[in-house]
Protein backbone atom coordinates (compact mmCIF):
# COMPACT_ATOMS: atom_id res chain seq x y z
CA UNK A 1 0.00 0.00 0.00
CA UNK A 2 2.88 1.95 -0.10
CA UNK A 3 1.82 4.96 -2.20
CA UNK A 4 4.81 7.00 -1.98
CA UNK A 5 3.52 10.67 -1.04
CA UNK A 6 6.85 11.05 1.15
CA UNK A 7 9.01 11.98 -1.56
CA UNK A 8 8.58 14.64 -4.50
CA UNK A 9 9.34 14.08 -8.19
CA UNK A 10 12.65 14.69 -7.42
CA UNK A 11 13.24 11.86 -4.91
CA UNK A 12 13.37 14.76 -1.67
CA UNK A 13 11.50 14.47 1.48
CA UNK A 14 8.08 16.35 1.32
CA UNK A 15 6.36 14.12 4.14
CA UNK A 16 7.99 11.46 7.06
CA UNK A 17 5.65 9.19 7.30
CA UNK A 18 7.28 5.46 7.38
CA UNK A 19 10.91 3.96 7.07
CA UNK A 20 9.00 1.41 3.90
CA UNK A 21 9.40 3.78 1.06
CA UNK A 22 11.93 5.43 1.75
CA UNK A 23 15.96 4.61 0.23
CA UNK A 24 19.08 3.97 1.92
CA UNK A 25 20.68 7.75 0.80
CA UNK A 26 17.79 9.60 2.52
CA UNK A 27 18.39 7.79 5.52
CA UNK A 28 22.21 8.10 5.54
CA UNK A 29 21.26 12.08 5.15
CA UNK A 30 19.28 12.12 8.10
CA UNK A 31 21.73 10.79 10.04
CA UNK A 32 24.45 13.08 8.16
CA UNK A 33 22.21 16.12 9.03
CA UNK A 34 21.58 15.06 12.78
CA UNK A 35 24.87 14.89 13.38
CA UNK A 36 25.29 18.40 12.19
CA UNK A 37 22.43 19.84 14.44
CA UNK A 38 24.06 18.26 17.62
CA UNK A 39 26.26 21.38 18.34
CA UNK A 40 23.24 23.91 18.40
CA UNK A 41 22.52 22.45 21.79
CA UNK A 42 26.26 23.65 22.67
CA UNK A 43 25.90 27.50 22.41
CA UNK A 44 24.45 30.02 24.07
CA UNK A 45 21.26 30.61 21.57
CA UNK A 46 20.02 26.90 21.00
CA UNK A 47 18.35 27.95 17.96
CA UNK A 48 18.60 28.04 14.14
CA UNK A 49 16.40 30.23 12.17
CA UNK A 50 15.26 27.75 9.93
CA UNK A 51 11.45 27.13 10.65
CA UNK A 52 11.46 30.75 11.25
CA UNK A 53 8.00 31.96 10.55
CA UNK A 54 6.61 28.70 9.84
CA UNK A 55 3.56 26.98 12.55
CA UNK A 56 3.84 23.57 13.97
CA UNK A 57 1.06 21.87 14.88
CA UNK A 58 1.27 18.49 17.24
CA UNK A 59 -1.69 16.37 17.24
CA UNK A 60 -1.49 13.66 19.92
CA UNK A 61 -4.35 11.34 19.38
CA UNK A 62 -2.72 8.87 21.82
CA UNK A 63 -0.41 10.26 24.63
CA UNK A 64 2.92 10.80 24.74
CA UNK A 65 5.96 12.13 26.68
CA UNK A 66 9.15 11.74 25.50
CA UNK A 67 8.12 11.53 21.52
CA UNK A 68 6.04 14.85 21.90
CA UNK A 69 8.05 17.03 24.24
CA UNK A 70 11.44 16.33 21.96
CA UNK A 71 9.14 16.65 19.03
CA UNK A 72 8.40 20.17 20.35
CA UNK A 73 11.71 20.92 21.62
CA UNK A 74 13.53 20.17 17.95
CA UNK A 75 10.70 22.31 16.64
CA UNK A 76 11.55 25.38 18.87
CA UNK A 77 15.59 24.81 18.32
CA UNK A 78 14.14 25.81 14.90
CA UNK A 79 12.40 28.82 15.60
CA UNK A 80 8.80 27.17 14.62
CA UNK A 81 5.87 28.71 16.00
CA UNK A 82 4.49 25.88 17.54
CA UNK A 83 0.93 24.27 18.78
CA UNK A 84 0.33 21.29 20.52
CA UNK A 85 -2.85 19.92 20.94
CA UNK A 86 -4.12 16.84 23.24
CA UNK A 87 -6.84 15.63 20.69
CA UNK A 88 -7.70 12.39 22.88
CA UNK A 89 -9.63 15.28 25.09
CA UNK A 90 -10.24 16.98 22.60
CA UNK A 91 -12.60 18.12 19.31
CA UNK A 92 -12.54 14.56 18.34
CA UNK A 93 -13.83 13.48 21.02
CA UNK A 94 -17.22 15.17 20.79
CA UNK A 95 -17.75 13.80 17.36
CA UNK A 96 -15.64 15.59 14.96
CA UNK A 97 -14.27 13.39 12.02
CA UNK A 98 -10.20 13.38 11.31
CA UNK A 99 -11.19 15.54 7.93
CA UNK A 100 -12.88 17.98 9.62
CA UNK A 101 -10.16 18.25 12.07
CA UNK A 102 -7.54 18.90 8.86
CA UNK A 103 -9.67 21.29 7.63
CA UNK A 104 -10.31 23.24 10.85
CA UNK A 105 -6.48 23.27 11.36
CA UNK A 106 -5.60 24.44 7.68
CA UNK A 107 -7.73 27.56 7.60
CA UNK A 108 -5.27 27.94 11.32
CA UNK A 109 -2.05 28.18 8.62
CA UNK A 110 -0.12 25.36 9.54
CA UNK A 111 2.47 24.60 7.60
CA UNK A 112 3.56 21.15 9.12
CA UNK A 113 2.17 18.64 11.04
CA UNK A 114 3.12 15.73 13.63
CA UNK A 115 0.21 13.00 14.36
CA UNK A 116 0.22 10.29 16.13
CA UNK A 117 -2.92 8.63 16.51
CA UNK A 118 -4.38 4.95 17.37
CA UNK A 119 -5.15 4.06 13.94
CA UNK A 120 -2.55 2.70 11.46
CA UNK A 121 -2.54 4.52 8.24
CA UNK A 122 -3.95 7.16 9.73
CA UNK A 123 -0.54 9.17 8.96
CA UNK A 124 -0.67 8.80 5.24
CA UNK A 125 -4.30 9.87 5.65
CA UNK A 126 -3.53 13.05 6.79
CA UNK A 127 -0.64 13.41 4.48
CA UNK A 128 -3.30 12.38 1.63
CA UNK A 129 -5.40 15.25 2.18
CA UNK A 130 -3.61 18.84 3.20
CA UNK A 131 -2.82 21.34 0.53
CA UNK A 132 0.58 20.99 -1.66
CA UNK A 133 3.06 22.52 0.16
CA UNK A 134 2.29 21.38 3.68
CA UNK A 135 4.06 18.45 5.46
CA UNK A 136 2.95 15.13 7.49
CA UNK A 137 4.98 13.53 10.10
CA UNK A 138 4.24 10.52 11.77
CA UNK A 139 5.07 9.80 15.69
CA UNK A 140 3.45 7.01 15.30
CA UNK A 141 0.33 5.08 13.89
CA UNK A 142 -1.23 2.31 15.57
CA UNK A 143 0.67 -0.89 14.84
CA UNK A 144 2.24 0.31 11.75
CA UNK A 145 5.56 2.97 11.82
CA UNK A 146 7.25 4.93 14.62
CA UNK A 147 9.76 6.08 12.12
CA UNK A 148 11.44 9.13 13.89
CA UNK A 149 12.06 6.97 16.69
CA UNK A 150 13.55 4.19 14.22
CA UNK A 151 15.75 7.18 13.07
CA UNK A 152 16.76 7.97 16.30
CA UNK A 153 17.72 4.59 17.28
CA UNK A 154 19.71 4.15 13.74
CA UNK A 155 21.63 7.19 15.04
CA UNK A 156 22.72 6.00 18.36
CA UNK A 157 23.66 2.67 16.88
CA UNK A 158 25.98 4.43 13.92
CA UNK A 159 26.72 6.60 16.96
CA UNK A 160 27.81 3.83 18.89
CA UNK A 161 28.90 1.25 16.50
CA UNK A 162 29.72 2.94 12.90
CA UNK A 163 29.41 0.77 10.20
CA UNK A 164 25.82 -1.54 10.20
CA UNK A 165 27.30 -4.51 7.81
CA UNK A 166 29.39 -5.52 10.35
CA UNK A 167 26.56 -5.63 13.24
CA UNK A 168 24.48 -8.25 14.53
CA UNK A 169 21.04 -6.07 15.62
CA UNK A 170 18.23 -8.45 18.00
CA UNK A 171 15.03 -6.85 18.93
CA UNK A 172 13.27 -8.08 21.75
CA UNK A 173 10.06 -8.25 23.21
CA UNK A 174 6.51 -7.31 22.04
CA UNK A 175 6.90 -7.85 18.38
CA UNK A 176 3.37 -8.07 17.52
CA UNK A 177 2.00 -4.17 18.98
CA UNK A 178 5.41 -2.85 18.14
CA UNK A 179 5.26 -0.02 15.37
CA UNK A 180 8.84 0.99 16.58
CA UNK A 181 10.15 -2.64 15.76
CA UNK A 182 8.34 -2.67 12.62
CA UNK A 183 10.30 0.91 11.30
CA UNK A 184 13.28 -0.20 13.07
CA UNK A 185 13.44 -3.70 10.88
CA UNK A 186 12.93 -1.55 7.64
CA UNK A 187 15.46 1.11 8.78
CA UNK A 188 18.52 -1.80 9.60
CA UNK A 189 17.51 -3.61 6.38
CA UNK A 190 17.72 -0.51 4.45
CA UNK A 191 21.54 0.39 5.94
CA UNK A 192 22.42 -2.96 5.59
CA UNK A 193 22.27 -4.86 9.02
CA UNK A 194 24.38 -8.08 8.96
CA UNK A 195 22.04 -9.64 10.71
CA UNK A 196 18.72 -8.88 12.47
CA UNK A 197 17.48 -11.18 15.42
CA UNK A 198 13.43 -10.73 16.48
CA UNK A 199 13.60 -12.57 19.70
CA UNK A 200 9.88 -12.67 21.45
CA UNK A 201 7.30 -15.49 22.82
CA UNK A 202 5.52 -16.84 19.91
CA UNK A 203 2.27 -15.50 20.94
CA UNK A 204 4.13 -12.10 20.35
CA UNK A 205 5.81 -12.73 16.75
CA UNK A 206 3.16 -11.70 13.53
CA UNK A 207 4.02 -14.20 11.30
CA UNK A 208 4.73 -11.93 8.95
CA UNK A 209 7.77 -11.02 10.57
CA UNK A 210 9.88 -13.46 8.64
CA UNK A 211 9.24 -12.19 5.75
CA UNK A 212 11.03 -9.03 6.27
CA UNK A 213 14.15 -11.15 6.11
CA UNK A 214 15.03 -11.44 9.89
CA UNK A 215 15.94 -14.23 12.14
CA UNK A 216 13.15 -15.24 14.46
CA UNK A 217 13.92 -16.90 17.91
CA UNK A 218 11.80 -17.39 21.05
CA UNK A 219 14.35 -18.47 22.91
CA UNK A 220 16.25 -14.84 24.82
CA UNK A 221 19.59 -16.50 25.84
CA UNK A 222 20.20 -17.88 22.44
CA UNK A 223 19.24 -14.97 20.24
CA UNK A 224 21.26 -12.48 22.53
CA UNK A 225 24.52 -14.69 21.23
CA UNK A 226 26.97 -12.30 20.23
CA UNK A 227 25.31 -9.72 19.38
CA UNK A 228 26.40 -5.95 19.14
CA UNK A 229 22.80 -3.86 19.90
CA UNK A 230 20.33 -5.61 22.16
CA UNK A 231 16.96 -3.27 21.21
CA UNK A 232 13.87 -3.74 24.30
CA UNK A 233 10.68 -3.14 23.22
CA UNK A 234 7.93 -2.18 26.13
CA UNK A 235 5.38 -4.77 26.79
CA UNK A 236 2.51 -3.18 26.19
CA UNK A 237 -0.62 -3.64 28.75
CA UNK A 238 -2.90 -1.43 26.79
CA UNK A 239 -2.67 -2.85 23.27
CA UNK A 240 -3.04 -6.55 24.69
CA UNK A 241 -5.78 -8.51 24.12
CA UNK A 242 -7.29 -11.51 25.30
CA UNK A 243 -4.90 -13.80 27.03
CA UNK A 244 -1.25 -13.62 25.08
CA UNK A 245 0.93 -13.86 28.23
CA UNK A 246 0.36 -15.62 31.56
CA UNK A 247 1.86 -12.99 33.36
CA UNK A 248 4.06 -9.92 33.45
CA UNK A 249 6.68 -11.97 36.37
CA UNK A 250 6.50 -14.76 34.20
CA UNK A 251 7.32 -12.78 31.08
CA UNK A 252 10.36 -11.11 33.08
CA UNK A 253 11.12 -14.99 33.91
CA UNK A 254 11.59 -15.81 30.14
CA UNK A 255 12.03 -12.69 28.51
CA UNK A 256 13.29 -10.42 31.27
CA UNK A 257 16.87 -8.56 30.35
CA UNK A 258 18.94 -9.80 33.00
CA UNK A 259 22.80 -8.76 33.54
CA UNK A 260 23.37 -12.25 33.24
CA UNK A 261 21.58 -13.11 29.99
CA UNK A 262 23.41 -9.76 28.54
CA UNK A 263 26.71 -11.13 29.22
CA UNK A 264 25.89 -13.60 25.93
CA UNK A 265 25.97 -10.81 24.15
CA UNK A 266 29.14 -9.30 22.73
CA UNK A 267 31.01 -7.54 25.70
CA UNK A 268 30.67 -4.19 24.26
CA UNK A 269 26.80 -4.42 23.30
CA UNK A 270 24.86 -1.47 23.91
CA UNK A 271 21.49 -1.89 25.22
CA UNK A 272 18.81 0.43 24.16
CA UNK A 273 15.03 0.65 24.84
CA UNK A 274 12.29 3.18 22.97
CA UNK A 275 11.18 4.00 26.41
CA UNK A 276 8.87 4.45 28.75
CA UNK A 277 10.43 0.94 29.94
CA UNK A 278 8.77 -1.59 32.42
CA UNK A 279 11.30 -2.02 35.00
CA UNK A 280 11.02 -6.03 36.32
CA UNK A 281 8.82 -6.63 33.08
CA UNK A 282 10.97 -6.25 30.45
CA UNK A 283 14.57 -5.26 31.30
CA UNK A 284 16.00 -5.50 35.12
CA UNK A 285 16.46 -2.36 36.76
CA UNK A 286 20.33 -3.22 37.21
CA UNK A 287 20.75 -3.55 33.12
CA UNK A 288 18.86 -0.16 32.34
CA UNK A 289 21.13 1.45 34.52
CA UNK A 290 24.06 -0.08 33.79
CA UNK A 291 27.26 0.90 31.74
CA UNK A 292 25.87 -1.03 28.66
CA UNK A 293 22.93 1.40 28.83
CA UNK A 294 22.45 4.07 26.04
CA UNK A 295 18.77 4.57 26.86
CA UNK A 296 19.16 8.16 27.76
CA UNK A 297 21.35 9.06 25.41
CA UNK A 298 18.69 8.02 22.42
CA UNK A 299 16.36 10.72 23.93
CA UNK A 300 18.77 13.56 23.65
CA UNK A 301 19.37 11.95 20.20
CA UNK A 302 15.72 12.44 19.72
CA UNK A 303 15.39 15.95 19.63
CA UNK A 304 18.62 16.25 16.59
CA UNK A 305 17.15 14.05 14.66
CA UNK A 306 14.05 15.24 14.48
CA UNK A 307 15.56 18.79 13.82
CA UNK A 308 17.06 17.22 10.96
CA UNK A 309 14.35 15.54 9.73
CA UNK A 310 12.25 18.60 9.54
CA UNK A 311 14.74 20.47 8.12
CA UNK A 312 15.19 18.00 5.06
CA UNK A 313 11.50 18.73 4.30
CA UNK A 314 11.50 22.56 4.76
CA UNK A 315 14.92 22.52 2.86
CA UNK A 316 13.26 20.66 -0.40
CA UNK A 317 9.87 21.68 -0.22
CA UNK A 318 10.02 25.27 -1.07
CA UNK A 319 12.47 24.46 -4.18
CA UNK A 320 9.16 22.88 -5.41
CA UNK A 321 7.01 25.90 -4.11
CA UNK A 322 9.69 27.61 -6.14
CA UNK A 323 9.76 30.51 -3.08
CA UNK B 1 30.93 29.99 -26.14
CA UNK B 2 31.94 33.42 -24.37
CA UNK B 3 35.45 33.69 -22.71
CA UNK B 4 36.12 35.94 -19.95
CA UNK B 5 39.79 36.19 -19.64
CA UNK B 6 40.49 37.67 -16.28
CA UNK B 7 44.18 37.70 -14.81
CA UNK B 8 43.81 35.19 -11.31
CA UNK B 9 46.09 36.17 -9.05
CA UNK B 10 47.78 33.08 -7.23
CA UNK B 11 45.95 32.19 -3.86
CA UNK B 12 49.63 31.93 -2.24
CA UNK B 13 50.00 35.62 -2.93
CA UNK B 14 46.85 36.48 -1.31
CA UNK B 15 46.87 34.60 1.62
CA UNK B 16 50.36 36.41 2.06
CA UNK B 17 48.77 39.80 1.93
CA UNK B 18 45.82 39.06 4.35
CA UNK B 19 48.43 37.58 6.72
CA UNK B 20 50.25 41.11 6.30
CA UNK B 21 47.43 43.10 7.15
CA UNK B 22 46.08 41.12 10.12
CA UNK B 23 49.42 41.07 11.85
CA UNK B 24 48.93 43.95 13.22
CA UNK B 25 45.48 42.56 15.03
CA UNK B 26 48.53 39.99 17.17
CA UNK B 27 51.02 42.37 18.68
CA UNK B 28 53.49 40.94 20.79
CA UNK B 29 52.90 40.33 24.40
CA UNK B 30 49.31 40.17 23.79
CA UNK B 31 47.45 37.97 26.39
CA UNK B 32 46.19 34.80 24.95
CA UNK B 33 42.46 35.75 26.33
CA UNK B 34 42.99 39.02 24.53
CA UNK B 35 43.84 37.50 21.23
CA UNK B 36 41.72 38.09 18.22
CA UNK B 37 39.44 34.93 17.12
CA UNK B 38 39.96 33.49 13.55
CA UNK B 39 36.68 32.17 12.26
CA UNK B 40 36.69 30.85 8.61
CA UNK B 41 33.53 30.43 6.72
CA UNK B 42 32.92 27.01 5.25
CA UNK B 43 34.03 25.74 2.73
CA UNK B 44 36.22 27.95 1.18
CA UNK B 45 36.65 30.52 3.90
CA UNK B 46 37.98 28.23 6.25
CA UNK B 47 40.63 26.96 4.11
CA UNK B 48 41.83 30.05 3.38
CA UNK B 49 41.44 31.13 7.69
CA UNK B 50 43.36 27.61 8.49
CA UNK B 51 46.27 28.85 6.13
CA UNK B 52 46.21 32.46 8.02
CA UNK B 53 45.80 30.83 11.02
CA UNK B 54 49.26 28.74 10.52
CA UNK B 55 50.83 31.93 9.03
CA UNK B 56 50.26 34.31 12.42
CA UNK B 57 50.29 31.55 14.89
CA UNK B 58 48.27 32.51 17.54
CA UNK B 59 47.06 31.03 20.91
CA UNK B 60 43.66 30.44 20.04
CA UNK B 61 41.90 28.15 17.99
CA UNK B 62 40.38 28.73 14.71
CA UNK B 63 36.91 28.84 14.33
CA UNK B 64 34.36 27.00 11.86
CA UNK B 65 31.29 28.55 10.63
CA UNK B 66 28.65 26.46 8.75
CA UNK B 67 26.22 28.99 7.65
CA UNK B 68 23.77 26.30 6.46
CA UNK B 69 21.03 27.03 9.01
CA UNK B 70 21.22 30.55 8.47
CA UNK B 71 20.77 31.54 4.58
CA UNK B 72 18.37 33.71 3.41
CA UNK B 73 17.62 31.34 0.64
CA UNK B 74 17.44 27.70 2.78
CA UNK B 75 14.11 26.83 1.74
CA UNK B 76 15.29 27.34 -1.66
CA UNK B 77 18.72 25.30 -1.46
CA UNK B 78 18.31 23.02 1.77
CA UNK B 79 21.18 21.31 3.57
CA UNK B 80 24.32 20.00 2.50
CA UNK B 81 25.17 17.34 5.19
CA UNK B 82 28.55 17.03 4.21
CA UNK B 83 29.76 20.40 5.09
CA UNK B 84 31.09 20.11 8.49
CA UNK B 85 29.22 21.85 11.18
CA UNK B 86 30.25 25.44 12.60
CA UNK B 87 32.38 25.22 15.92
CA UNK B 88 33.90 28.05 18.00
CA UNK B 89 36.76 27.38 20.38
CA UNK B 90 35.65 29.56 23.14
CA UNK B 91 33.14 31.66 24.73
CA UNK B 92 33.41 34.45 22.13
CA UNK B 93 31.76 37.55 24.55
CA UNK B 94 33.86 40.56 24.55
CA UNK B 95 36.31 39.05 22.14
CA UNK B 96 37.46 40.26 18.55
CA UNK B 97 36.53 37.99 16.13
CA UNK B 98 38.42 37.93 12.68
CA UNK B 99 35.59 36.62 10.22
CA UNK B 100 37.18 34.98 6.65
CA UNK B 101 35.90 34.22 3.57
CA UNK B 102 36.94 33.24 0.09
CA UNK B 103 35.03 35.52 -1.99
CA UNK B 104 32.53 38.91 -1.04
CA UNK B 105 29.89 39.44 -3.31
CA UNK B 106 26.14 39.89 -2.21
CA UNK B 107 26.77 40.31 1.23
CA UNK B 108 24.03 37.59 1.93
CA UNK B 109 26.92 35.10 3.33
CA UNK B 110 28.13 38.04 5.55
CA UNK B 111 25.21 38.70 7.12
CA UNK B 112 24.23 35.46 8.04
CA UNK B 113 27.39 34.27 9.68
CA UNK B 114 27.18 37.69 12.10
CA UNK B 115 23.71 36.55 12.60
CA UNK B 116 24.88 32.82 13.41
CA UNK B 117 27.93 34.36 15.31
CA UNK B 118 25.76 36.61 17.51
CA UNK B 119 23.74 32.86 18.56
CA UNK B 120 27.15 32.12 20.32
CA UNK B 121 27.54 35.29 22.57
CA UNK B 122 28.26 39.12 22.05
CA UNK B 123 31.72 39.69 20.62
CA UNK B 124 33.10 43.10 21.21
CA UNK B 125 34.44 43.88 17.17
CA UNK B 126 33.66 41.65 14.30
CA UNK B 127 36.62 42.06 11.67
CA UNK B 128 36.12 41.12 7.66
CA UNK B 129 39.06 40.00 6.27
CA UNK B 130 38.20 38.87 2.41
CA UNK B 131 40.57 37.36 -0.10
CA UNK B 132 38.48 38.49 -3.55
CA UNK B 133 36.04 41.42 -3.46
CA UNK B 134 34.30 41.35 -7.17
CA UNK B 135 31.62 44.23 -5.93
CA UNK B 136 27.92 43.88 -6.43
CA UNK B 137 26.77 44.06 -3.06
CA UNK B 138 23.26 43.53 -2.47
CA UNK B 139 22.88 43.96 1.22
CA UNK B 140 25.21 47.52 3.03
CA UNK B 141 28.24 45.01 4.18
CA UNK B 142 32.03 45.73 3.71
CA UNK B 143 35.11 44.45 4.62
CA UNK B 144 37.91 45.44 6.41
CA UNK B 145 40.53 43.85 4.63
CA UNK B 146 40.81 42.98 1.45
CA UNK B 147 43.53 40.99 -0.57
CA UNK B 148 42.09 41.58 -3.91
CA UNK B 149 39.58 43.45 -5.74
CA UNK B 150 38.14 41.72 -9.31
CA UNK B 151 35.19 43.03 -11.92
CA UNK B 152 33.43 40.10 -12.79
CA UNK B 153 30.61 40.20 -15.50
CA UNK B 154 27.46 39.55 -13.38
CA UNK B 155 26.82 36.19 -14.98
CA UNK B 156 30.29 34.72 -13.84
CA UNK B 157 31.43 32.94 -11.20
CA UNK B 158 34.49 32.87 -8.81
CA UNK B 159 35.12 29.72 -6.90
CA UNK B 160 38.00 28.49 -5.09
CA UNK B 161 38.72 24.96 -5.17
CA UNK B 162 41.31 23.05 -2.30
CA UNK B 163 41.40 22.14 0.29
CA UNK B 164 44.68 21.48 -1.46
CA UNK B 165 45.56 23.03 -4.08
CA UNK B 166 44.44 25.95 -3.10
CA UNK B 167 43.50 26.99 -6.79
CA UNK B 168 41.01 30.27 -7.99
CA UNK B 169 38.82 29.55 -11.21
CA UNK B 170 36.62 31.88 -12.81
CA UNK B 171 33.45 30.64 -15.08
CA UNK B 172 31.22 32.22 -17.28
CA UNK B 173 28.10 30.60 -17.55
CA UNK B 174 26.30 30.36 -21.34
CA UNK B 175 22.88 31.51 -21.91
Amino acid sequence: MTTNIQLDENGKLQHFLSIEGLNQQILIEILDTAASFTSVTDRLVKKVPILRGKTVANLFFEASTRTRSTFELAEQRLSADILSLNLDTSATAKGESLLDTIRNLEAMQIDMFVIRHKDSGSAHFFAQHVRPGVSVLNAGDGQHEHPTQAMLDMYTIRHHKQDFSKLRVAIVGDIMHSRVARSQIHALNLLNTAEVRVIAPKTLLPVETASLGVQLYDDLEQGLQDVDVVIMLRLQKERMRGALLPSEKEYFNQFGLTQERLSRAKPDAIVMHPGPANRGVEIESSVMDGSQSVILQQVGFGISVRMAIMSMIVGQSGRIAGE
Amino acid sequence: MRGIFVAIPSVESLIDKLTKALKPYFPPGLAPTDQPIIVGIETGGYWIAQAVHQALKPDTDLGRLNITFYRDDFTKIGLHPTVKPSSLPTNIDGKTIILIDDVLYSGRTIRAAMNEIFDYGRPQRIILAILIDRGEREIPIQADIVAETMRLEPDSHIKLDGPVPLQLTVKSNDH
